[in-house]
């Protein structure tokens, strides 16, 4: 059969199979025989961790969709249905929203890690924007998901996200009429919130994902030492310094894994509202425009964010800038392969500034989340403000500091002390 | 290698953290000290609802049959003693006043109790039971110290009796809660009221989650099949990494 693929698999089916349709093939090239760098800590893992995450949170959802009515008279009872008459409806839907939670502690670890090794600098500068772009995706797919159950903080925190896009000038009220539906968070919004919720937002996202693992098999992964194993090709073309993917990445995900679910289903089981931190105990009553919660605050994985927007003040009588800051602070680390001006890659080989830079990077983060979780007060928002000018600081000085900062020589080949 | 950090670093936030979150509660409330898994407890606090609450706090997600079968009542038993207000177990516990005759005595609806644990806290409405006191000015004769100015009379003070609160007179905090004074004796002691809303808020919880705990029962396996999955992938893992130099 002249011209077609000429698949190496003896199994007669599959190479049938794989002579029409590479599928085997590609499996085998792409997470066979992928070399990836033996130097791997379990930082490394959490990529993998995210690919579990999403493939959960889409198992559950399917069936939670089954169950759940989007409308606003009936939202709240189809979800605590699903809590007490659905069978194992309540494993269903503590994983879901537990799992949303999850998903983005594991993702804060994974950017985390990019920044800590400069995963993001060339050649995976699109590799990190399409990361960046996914990081978006699922922030709003996590908010539309969040107003479903339609508690009082579904609604207050619509309401209060939507009105966000009414503060841009002249376009404002009639984008979050647009974004709405109607004048008021109604039942349209919430049906097409569902809609975005359960088919859209998801399709882009997993496009996003294979677009992102594409692009990583093909700029090969980062490591530890921020080396390209490319570079140093043994007599039989492979990385000297590589390793195939299976079994050594499959088996040491596998015990990440491991890892991983014994902290989700230990929170699952044991605390499914995390302390009010990953269900709010305000959600437990159903939302009620008539009566504004004394306190409104957005689920932790946003409220560094929110923390920002109350750290601006208004002027020239908008809001907008308060808005322009926080969607800045996820803008930002689309230029941060450009931001970035040292000649190497991992933190191992950096000197004394980017260290510090990247400490403070990290405690800023984790005091906003802290400021956007309570209510306002004088001392919260002086820290607000500080921590926010740190965290702009760590991106726009990067091109100074990460300039005359000092650097530690690479070595050749990675360092890797066997077990 | 950072395994052993990362194991006890899992450790720390498995022991640490879950019981800590698992039990914490909004507000500052003494704590109501109620256990979920005490059925006794559950099936007194089903008695206490159903004669104190049930007539104007509706629990429209809790089904009759469910109720029984997790707190071992013979159908029987929950036929006569339990439902006032419907004959078919399988319906949800509703309330016999209709929402018109609601507003026109208390001014608004009373509120469903079938979440009401998970929304405020056990603390809380233990604190809220034992917060009653008289004040003339007030339309039902009482206040409440948690909730100021709640439209619920104290439909339990033949139990607990009447209290009066003192407040203090002098001081920065002058004119602040300081304590109550039982000025007319109710049918229980003031232990035996403990109890009883003990148990009544115990039942709350109970309606909150009705599966927490199956939840936790599930739960210990589940880990228990973690920790052994994850104990031989991590051999599994090092078997494999010996290979590699």
């Amino acid at each position: 059969m002249a011209g077609l693929h000429k698949s190496e698999f003896a199994n007669p089916v599959v190479n049938w199979i794989d002579t029409r349709l590479p599928i085997f093939t590609m499996m085998q090239k792409e997470y066979g025989v992928f070399p990836t760098p033996k130097n791997f800590n379990y930082f490394w893992n959490f990529g993998a961790l995210a690919m579990v995450n999403l493939v959960i949170m889409i198992a559950t959802g399917v069936f939670l969709a089954m169950n759940y009515t989007p409308h606003v008279s009936m939202a709240f009872d189809s979800v605590e249905r699903i809590m007490r008459d659905v069978n194992y409806g309540w494993l269903l839907r503590y994983v879901h929203a537990n799992g949303a939670s999850m998903f983005f502690i594991v993702t804060y670890i994974h950017i985390f890690r990019g920044l800590y090794y400069g995963s993001y600098k060339a050649p995976r500068e699109l590799l990190w924007m399409i990361g960046v772009v996914i990081l978006l995706v699922m922030m709003a797919t996590a908010f539309m998901g969040y107003v479903l159950p339609w508690g009082q903080m579904s609604y207050w925190g619509a309401q209060v996200i939507v009105s966000l896009f009414g503060t841009i000038p002249v376009i404002g009220d009639s984008l979050s009429e647009w974004i709405k539906g109607d004048y008021y968070i109604s039942d349209i919004t919430l049906n097409r919130f569902f809609a975005l919720h359960v088919i859209a937002i998801p399709l882009i996202l997993v496009f996003l994902v294979v677009a992102h693992i594409l692009a990583l098999h093909e700029v090969g992964s980062n490591n530890p030492d921020g080396i390209e194993i490319k570079k140093n090709k043994g007599p039989d073309g492979h990385p000297v310094d590589g390793i195939p993917f299976h079994p050594y990445m499959t088996v040491k995900d596998i015990f990440g894994l491991g890892m991983f679910l014994l902290v989700f289903c230990g929170i699952v089981f044991f605390a499914p509202t995390f302390g009010g931190m990953f269900l709010e105990a305000p959600n437990f009553d159903q939302a009620n425009p008539m009566q504004t919660p004394p306190h409104i605050a957005p689920v932790w994985y946003f409220t560094p964010f929110y923390a920002m927007l109350r750290a601006v003040p208004s002027f020239a009588g908008t809001q907008v800038w308060g808005v322009i800051v926080m969607f800045g602070a996820i803008a930002l680390l689309f230029f941060l392969p450009w931001l970035d001006r040292s000649p190497v890659k991992s933190i191992r080989y950096k000197g004394a500034i980017t260290k510090v830079a990247l400490a403070l990077f990290v405690v800023s983060f984790v005091v906003l989340a802290y400021c956007g979780m309570k209510p306002p007060s004088p001392v919260l928002l002086l820290a607000s403000r500080v921590f926010t000018a740190v965290y702009f600081a760590f991106f726009l000085l990067m091109p100074w500091y990460s300039k005359i900062d000092s650097t530690k020589p690479v070595p050749e080949r990675v360092t890797y002390h066997a077990h | 290698m950072p395994i052993k950090k990362l194991a006890s670093a899992l450790a720390a936030v498995l022991l640490v953290a879950l019981p800590l979150v698992s039990s914490a509660n909004e507000g500052s409330y003494p704590l109501a000290g109620n256990d979920v898994r005490n059925i006794a407890s559950l099936q007194r606090g089903a008695r206490n609802y159903m004669n104190y609450c049930s007539g104007c706090h509706s629990a429209k997600f809790v089904r009759y049959n469910r109720l029984a079968a997790d707190l071992n009542i013979p159908e029987a038993e929950l036929k006569k003693n339990l439902m006032f207000t419907s004959d078919k177990v399988a319906d949800t516990i509703k309330t016999a006043m209709t929402a018109e005759d609601a507003k026109k005595w208390f001014g608004n609806l009373p509120p469903d109790f079938s979440l009401i644990a998970r929304s405020r806290g056990t603390d809380y409405i233990y604190a809220f039971l034992h917060g009653f006191y008289r004040d003339p000015s007030r339309p039902t004769g009482v206040n409440n110290t948690v909730l100021k100015g709640t439209a619920m009379p104290h439909v339990l003070a033949d139990l607990q009796g009447v209290q009066t609160a003192v407040f203090k007179a002098e001081g920065a905090e002058k004119g602040e809660f300081e304590k109550f004074e039982l000025t007319q004796k109710g049918t229980l002691t003031p232990e035996q009221y403990d109890e009883f809303v003990r148990d009544t808020v115990n039942f709350l919880q109970y309606i909150g989650e009705p599966i927490e705990a199956k939840r936790k029962d599930l739960g210990v396996w589940v880990t228990l099949f973690l920790l052994m999955f994850t104990g031989f992938a991590y051999l599994l893992n090092k078997e494999y990494w010996k290979d590699v130099h």
